[in-house]
């Protein structure tokens, strides 16, 4: 799958002939040769009888559009030729479409016949290789970038609200008798049993403008019942659910951690004059660390890759990245770009868990 | 030691249950003297380590006071008692060097940085463990580990130390040395010193006062000599030392001297804490304080059941009375008796060694 984010095979398979002419095509100011266009008759009718055409159509199309249906047009003509005639192709073509006739086209056919590109990875940081160079995308047309950013953000955002909430109850289980400890642990594993879908759509009931918080809200009078408050299909929804279904994984490790941790610790600290502040920060916390750096990563790496619930409830600021990869794999079909995509948040992924092992290390993480 | 005798830490009326069912102290009064080594003895479970927890603040009383150098501390947090504590597994902080470790306490303190180092230098001479400064406790042996934490527990002069069976993890010789190196702090510090153990030999070798606890009540409280010597009570007897013991019933009292009849043997004995007439009473003698002849006061007949060579002495176990398990200790010298398994013999031993003690099931 990581190939094909470089892959670019169709432009030399669907038209062999023709590519090995146009590397002969030195002078870009003007059309190419004749024979360059004979080599493309004979390429286009191969392809045609086994109906190609119309994907090379599409593949060029991410790069110039309108492409896709120019080699449909052509396809149909193509098929009633005969190749082996001398005939002025050229002029054939041009006929067929204007297209045909646009040296910024042939330059875009060149420069995407090598096997590999760079063009998805490009498109994937918002920028386009053109026949000019690489350059950065109009304005208007930039997304992934921000996406990725926003991924990030959001990933970093939900990481510490679940240290927040997380680190109180995992203390709180670690220091109660078995018990009741048992009974605590049941009560973070029970969102388990239920489906992730479930869990989404409970959100989607309470958060909703018709939903359970905006009819309690307005019940007792802090919102106006025509000012209900947006708090689903933006970044707001997408955090809330995500902390939340996220949060056992933050717990757990931290638990399991802090379950080690001996109570003569802190009551040393005590006992040597620390108050209870002192004793947590300087005592309990440090040796607690192992257990944040396990939930952190663990919390941070599955919200970076989140599909579902930001599908569900992210309405359009708050998906992530992997909502366009999704998008690209099974509507847009451009899996070139998807596995690029994938390929830069991979790399984004090890990057981080780098710099993590630098400053924190990485055998400072304990699972148990 | 002008200052000893003073009453530093005292125990009044407390009373500690967990549940709010069973006591698990009841009702303990003890006052410990200033500069004083006393030690709490008893089995598990016997509310010795409670009592030490509620001294140091990790536990509340349910009922009573605890008073410190005269004021009360019920409810003085414990960061703020200035008690230096020792924990039976060190508690060394792991994420810190041995010089950090001592450092923490003056820290807290606010302690000027050039005053800390004085301090913490001092403090690992007196354990000797200076040459150890910049270690991690995980790369110093258990001993080791048990210094820096003493050390740790003195580095800030508290005015009473508290140490929770501090050498409870180490092995019998380092056990013993640390004893005597502990002890030694004490006396050059003179500072007072409140030790839990469960140790009964622990408790004898080092302490001035032990205070023997079972069922959450001090069974008796004494010099180690005055507990081995004379025990008021079975359990005493029992949990300090070697012990022999009959059960039997009071039949005459004259003064101080009670007349105990044992499966119709008569036994005179001191009436330390026997009933009147016609009441059971168990009878306690000391191992070391039985002869192997008809010379003294109360003889029994006896017949050897097992000899066991222990080097400097031979440990004879007897039975007397139906009693098997009765103990004598023979000492290895020149003129000595030898015997053999199923020897009958007569033994016997003074009334004054011999203690009448209350009834134990």
């Amino acid at each position: 799958m990581l190939f094909r984010s470089v892959e670019n095979q169709i432009v030399s398979r669907t038209l062999p002939g023709t590519i090995e002419e146009l590397s002969k095509w030195d002078d870009d100011s003007v059309l190419p040769s004749e024979q360059v266009y004979y080599q493309l008759a004979k390429d286009l009718k191969i392809a045609v009888e086994n109906k190609t055409h119309t994907r090379l159509g599409s593949r060029l199309n991410y790069e110039m559009s309108g492409i896709a249906s120019t080699f449909r047009k052509t396809g149909r003509s193509v098929k009633k030729w005969d190749i082996d005639q001398q005939i002025n192709y050229k002029e054939k073509f041009l006929n067929i479409d204007k297209k045909w006739g646009n040296i910024e086209f042939w330059r875009l056919l060149k420069l995407y016949s090598p096997k590999v590109t760079s063009g998805y990875f490009l498109n994937a940081v918002d920028l386009i290789k053109t026949t000019e160079g690489i350059s950065q995308r109009d304005e208007t047309e930039r997304i992934y970038l921000f996406l990725f950013q926003r991924t990030i953000y959001m990933s970093v955002l939900i990481t510490l609200l679940c240290l927040l909430m997380g680190y109180p109850v995992a203390y709180l289980i670690s220091r109660l008798p078995m018990k009741s400890a048992n009974l605590l642990l049941i009560f973070v594993l029970l969102p388990f049993w239920t489906s992730l879908l479930v869990r989404t759509s409970a959100w989607k009931v309470l958060l909703q403008q018709e939903g359970v918080i905006n009819d309690i809200l307005v019940f007792v009078g802090l919102v106006g019942d025509l000012d209900r408050l947006q708090l689903i299909n933006n970044q707001f929804g997408t955090i809330v659910a995500m902390t939340h279904i996220l949060l056992p994984f933050m717990i757990l490790p931290l638990y399991s951690v802090m379950k080690t941790i001996p109570e003569s610790y802190v009551k040393a600290a005590k006992s040597l004059g620390a108050n209870e502040w002192t004793s947590f920060r300087r005592v309990y916390f440090p040796q607690s660390i192992p257990g944040v750096g396990a939930g952190c990563i663990l919390v941070f790496i599955l919200s970076i890759g989140y599909y579902i619930t930001p599908e569900i409830v992210g309405g359009t600021s708050g998906t992530f990245i992997s909502n366009r990869i999704a998008y690209h794999i099974s509507y847009s079909l451009n899996w070139g770009l998807g596995a690029a995509l994938a390929s830069i948040l991979l790399v984004a992924v090890l990057i981080l868990y780098y710099v993590y092992d630098k400053i924190i290390g990485i055998d400072n993480v304990k699972l148990g | 030691m002008s200052i000893k005798n003073q009453d530093f830490v005292t125990f009044e009326n407390v009373q500690k249950t967990y549940d709010g069912k069973e006591l698990v102290v009841k009702n303990l009064n003890l006052n410990i003297y200033r500069g004083e080594f006393l030690t709490m003895l008893g089995p598990s479970g016997s509310g010795k380590t409670t009592c030490l927890m509620m001294l140091a603040g990790f536990e509340n009383s349910t009922n009573g006071e605890i008073k410190l150098n005269g004021n009360l501390i019920n409810n003085i947090p414990p960061y703020k008692r200035n008690i230096g504590m020792v924990f039976q597994n060190y508690a060394l902080f792991p994420h810190m060097s041995v010089a950090e470790n001592l450092a923490f306490p003056l820290e807290v303190r606010k302690i000027e940085k050039a005053d800390r180092d004085k301090k913490i230098t001092r403090a690992l001479e007196m354990v000797k463990m200076e040459q150890f400064k910049n270690r991690m406790p995980a790369q110093l042996s258990g001993g080791q580990q048990q210094r820096v934490a003493l050390a740790r527990s003195l580095v800030f002069e508290p005015d009473l130390v508290l140490m929770d069976e501090p050498l409870g993890a180490l092995d019998k010789q380092l056990r013993e040395q640390m004893q005597y190196e502990i002890k030694h702090l004490h006396e050059e510090l003179e500072i007072t010193v409140v030790y839990v153990t469960h140790d009964q030999s622990e408790a004898l070798t080092m302490s001035d006062r032990v205070a023997v606890f079972n069922d959450g009540v001090i069974q008796q409280l004494a010099s180690p000599n005055e507990l081995y010597e004379k025990p008021t009570n079975s359990f005493v007897a029992q949990f300090i030392g070697e012990n022999n013991k009959f059960d039997g019933k009071v039949i005459s009292i004259d003064g101080e001297i009670v007349t105990v009849e044992v499966n119709g043997n008569e036994f005179k004995a001191l009436a330390v804490n026997s009933g009147d007439i016609g009441e059971k009473t168990t009878i306690s003698i000391r191992p070391e304080r039985v002869r192997i002849d008809d010379s003294l006061e109360n003889v029994a007949d006896a017949e050897v059941v097992e000899l066991i060579y222990l080097g400097d002495h031979i440990r004879c176990r007897l039975s007397v009375e139906k009693n098997s398990k009765f103990i004598v200790k023979i000492p290895n010298s020149i003129n000595n008796y030898i015997l053999k398994r199923g020897d009958k013999k007569k033994i016997s031993w003074n009334a004054a060694d011999c203690r009448a003690l209350d009834y134990e099931l």
